[in-house]
């Protein structure tokens, strides 16, 4: 997917002028943490399991090669080829490869943020072969032409009708009413099962690695995975060489948080383990089953003070939890993922300079930090990487003057309470009967959009010296 | 048993009340004493650092918190009007600094407060300062530093409760940002003026004619952006309310 993270600022001031969408981002904000909530109160031991949740994360990380090594030998063993990927390109080309050496002409693609991030789709029908993303949010922003707004619900973005008059236009079925979401989804359906019964190769992406027997585990609520993986004769699992995991109940532990925490269901509806290729005997399943692990800046993430990014399960919860993802909606945020975890996902894979906005749109709220199934400390990630930006000059000038100048007076208390007491003196008596400002000089970000409260009259330090002076 | 000794309690008045509006450091003063605390405010300090802390410039925020350290850790207790402030010397002092200076951030940490639990949880506070007759139906905002980095929810609640006899009529989302967050508000003012608007639509549906809250920083911003809009509802810190004072005029507005 192209990088257009440079333009964050314009692009949520559009994605803001929206009213409609703006009212349906507000709607599905205020949803999400409801249900996430009412799951966890049910599950009862949030706390415990997503402790045990980040060590085992921290241990996979940190035991990586081995497991690494480990996952492969066992996936071979159970008949897979398993390659390796340094960069979005190389994993593009191995899977084009794999695709050509089979003559094969139709993909069923599964949903994946990694492939997203390769950009894989356009580099196969560049190459020749037609791709079909089978998940049903992945599948609306195809025929859209639009790229994911959320790691979970690729089309949260897509009101019911925007989906309607999309598939009015794009299936040629004849006359309809489509006036139901029951309607739309069966329509897809219908289309999609050609897909599947006509694809050479699948596609899928995968949620965790399991070292002990090499196994690839997907979750999903559609069974469409499913499909992609068994119809074709081959199956390529696209997936970041991260996701790796030492043991299948520590797959199964961090499954019952992840859906809890996105959609507030106890499980997906599916919940599948992929071990390889079709066995002797075996009456279904592929032929030929490739696993592709990518790095793509993982492990320098890895060796650096971001790594505890690297246990992020995708969930999503973050992105539900973010008041400032609720404003600015997916898109705005200019790459394949959004809200807290891609503003510092985004800096780490592509470059902190083009996507300078993103560790700044962040009020610090601690919301996402306190959700995140992972436990990872994204405010406190988000403000290294500021202050990676303030190191590197990447902040605004005016703005390190402002910050500077302030920290220098604040180590002076007598020039501080000096010139503060002035300042504010000045402003109150400008300010006193009408009691704010709807402009300020050197407030103008302020001021922009709310008036600044005029001062009391005297800082307190002022007034505090001046009444134990009277005492004396 | 003879009493104990009253607790001894340093005030961290905060950069936003000590410039814009002290009222709410001499209602601190006001609560705390009422609580039988001795009360003295150091008079060498300044703020505590966050603007530059949470916009990257941990360097020149190193010297602001071994400024403040020096300056408060011989106290008993030191006690905050603000979350914000006293999440950063609790929190963030000691991912700040490292070494001899880590541990004496520590050591401050934990006897660091933010002003109503500090008067809920440790001092126990069971008599307002002064009763006011006329006490306005108020909704509550949770400011996200007190609520998220020192569990700060119910403590500014039960005093207005059961101090001030005041009726708290919830927000919707009453645990979700302002907007505010320190520079973001001037740095994306786009994004924080929808944020605030959530805040001002959720409190106003609340029927409530007063917004009230333990952080200036939230307050001034929602304060403001309702003057902006013209939105008639008072805001005022949860201090001015304990302690009686409704005397002068409210945030953002005039005399
Ligand atoms: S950062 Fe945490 S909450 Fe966000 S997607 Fe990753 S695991 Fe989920």
């Amino acid at each position: 997917m192209e990088l257009q993270s440079q333009h964050f600022r314009e692009k949520a001031a559009d994605a803001l002028a929206d009213s409609a969408a703006v009212a349906q981002r507000d709607k599905i904000a205020q949803f999400t943490p409801i249900i996430r909530d009412a799951a966890m109160q049910e599950f009862g031991s949030f706390e415990a399991l997503r402790k045990h949740i980040k060590r085992i994360r921290q241990h996979s990380l940190d035991n990586l090669d081995y497991y690494l090594a480990r996952f492969e030998l066992e996936a071979t063993n159970n008949g897979n080829q398993v390659h390796y990927a340094d960069t979005p390109d190389e994993m593009n080309s191995i899977v084009l490869d794999i695709c050509q050496q089979h003559g094969a002409h139709r993909v069923a693609k599964g949903k994946s943020m990694v492939t997203e991030e390769t950009a894989l789709n356009d580099y196969l029908q560049r190459g020749g072969l037609e791709v079909v993303e089978t998940d049903l949010g992945e599948y609306i922003i195809q025929q859209a032409g639009e790229t994911p707004s959320h790691i979970v619900a690729p089309a949260l973005h897509k009101s019911k009708q925007e989906i309607r008059e999309l598939f009015l236009e794009k299936h040629a079925l004849g006359e309809r009413a489509l006036e139901t979401t029951e309607d739309l989804v069966d329509e897809a359906r219908s289309v999609l099962r050609e897909t599947f019964l006509k694809a050479d190769v699948g596609i899928i992406g995968s949620n965790a690695l399991i070292a002990e027997n090499g196994y690839s585990m997907l979750v999903t609520n559609e069974g469409n995975g499913d499909l992609c993986a068994n119809l074709p004769s081959v199956l390529i699992i696209c997936t970041t060489l991260d996701r790796i995991l030492p043991r299948g109940e520590d797959a199964t532990a961090m499954q019952r948080l992840l859906a809890r925490s996105t959609t507030g269901q106890a499980q997906t509806s599916y919940t599948s383990f992929y071990s390889g290729p079709r066995r002797e005997g075996e009456l279904d399943g592929p032929l030929e089953t490739h696993i592709v692990l990518l790095d793509n800046q993982r492990t320098d993430i890895l060796a650096s003070d971001y790594k505890e990014m690297l246990q992020c399960i995708r969930c999503g919860t973050c992105l539900n939890h973010c008041p400032v993802f609720a404003a600015t909606g997916g898109h705005s945020y200019g790459w394949v993922y959004s809200g807290p975890m891609g503003s510092i996902l985004t800096p780490l894979l592509t470059s902190l300079e083009t996507s300078e906005a993103l560790p700044n749109a962040c009020t610090s709220c601690g919301r996402c930090g306190e959700v995140c199934p992972a436990d990872i400390p994204l405010p406190d990630l988000l403000r290294d990487l500021r202050h990676e930006q303030y190191q590197q000059k990447m902040t605004a000038p005016r703005w390190r003057v402002g910050l500077k100048l302030h920290a220098w007076l604040a180590v002076r208390p007598s020039l501080y309470q000096f010139l503060t007491a002035m300042l504010t003196t000045v402003l109150h008596r400008l300010g006193r009967k009408k009691g704010s400002f709807s402009q300020l000089p050197f407030a103008a970000g302020w001021t922009s959009v709310r008036d600044f409260p005029a001062p009391q009259s005297g800082t307190f330090m002022q007034q505090y010296k001046a009444r134990t002076k009277a005492d004396e | 048993m003879s009493d104990p000794s009253p607790p001894s309690v340093s005030l961290f008045v905060t950069c936003l009340a000590d410039l814009i509006r002290p009222s709410v450091a001499f209602a601190s003063i006001r609560l705390l004493e009422q609580a039988g605390c001795i009360v003295d405010v150091p008079v060498q300090q300044t703020c505590c650092g966050q603007p530059g802390y949470n916009s990257g410039d941990y360097e020149s925020t190193v010297p602001i918190a071994k400024k403040t350290i020096a300056l408060f850790e011989h106290a008993q207790f030191v006690v905050a009007p603000s979350g914000s402030c006293a999440g950063m010397l609790t929190e963030h002092y000691p991912k700040l600094l490292e070494g001899e200076w880590q541990e004496r951030a520590i050591a401050l940490a934990e006897k660091t407060y933010e002003l109503t639990s500090f008067l809920a949880d440790v001092v126990k506070l069971d008599k307002a300062p002064a009763i006011l007759t006329q006490m306005p139906t108020v909704t509550y905002h949770d400011s996200c530093a007190g609520l998220r980095e020192l569990g700060i929810k119910e403590q500014p609640r039960k005093l207005l409760r059961e101090l001030c006899e005041v009726d708290i009529k919830e927000m919707q989302q009453a645990d979700v940002c302002c907007g505010f967050g320190g520079t973001f508000c001037a740095k994306m003012p786009d994004i924080s003026g929808k944020m605030v608007d959530d805040k001002l639509r959720d409190a106003v549906a609340t029927g409530a004619g007063m917004i009230t809250g333990g952080d200036l920083g939230c307050l001034l911003n929602i304060a403001g952006r309702a003057r902006r809009e013209g939105i008639d509802i008072e805001v005022r810190h949860v201090a001015e309310l304990l302690s009686g004072d409704l005397y002068s005029p409210a945030i953002g507005e005039g005399e």
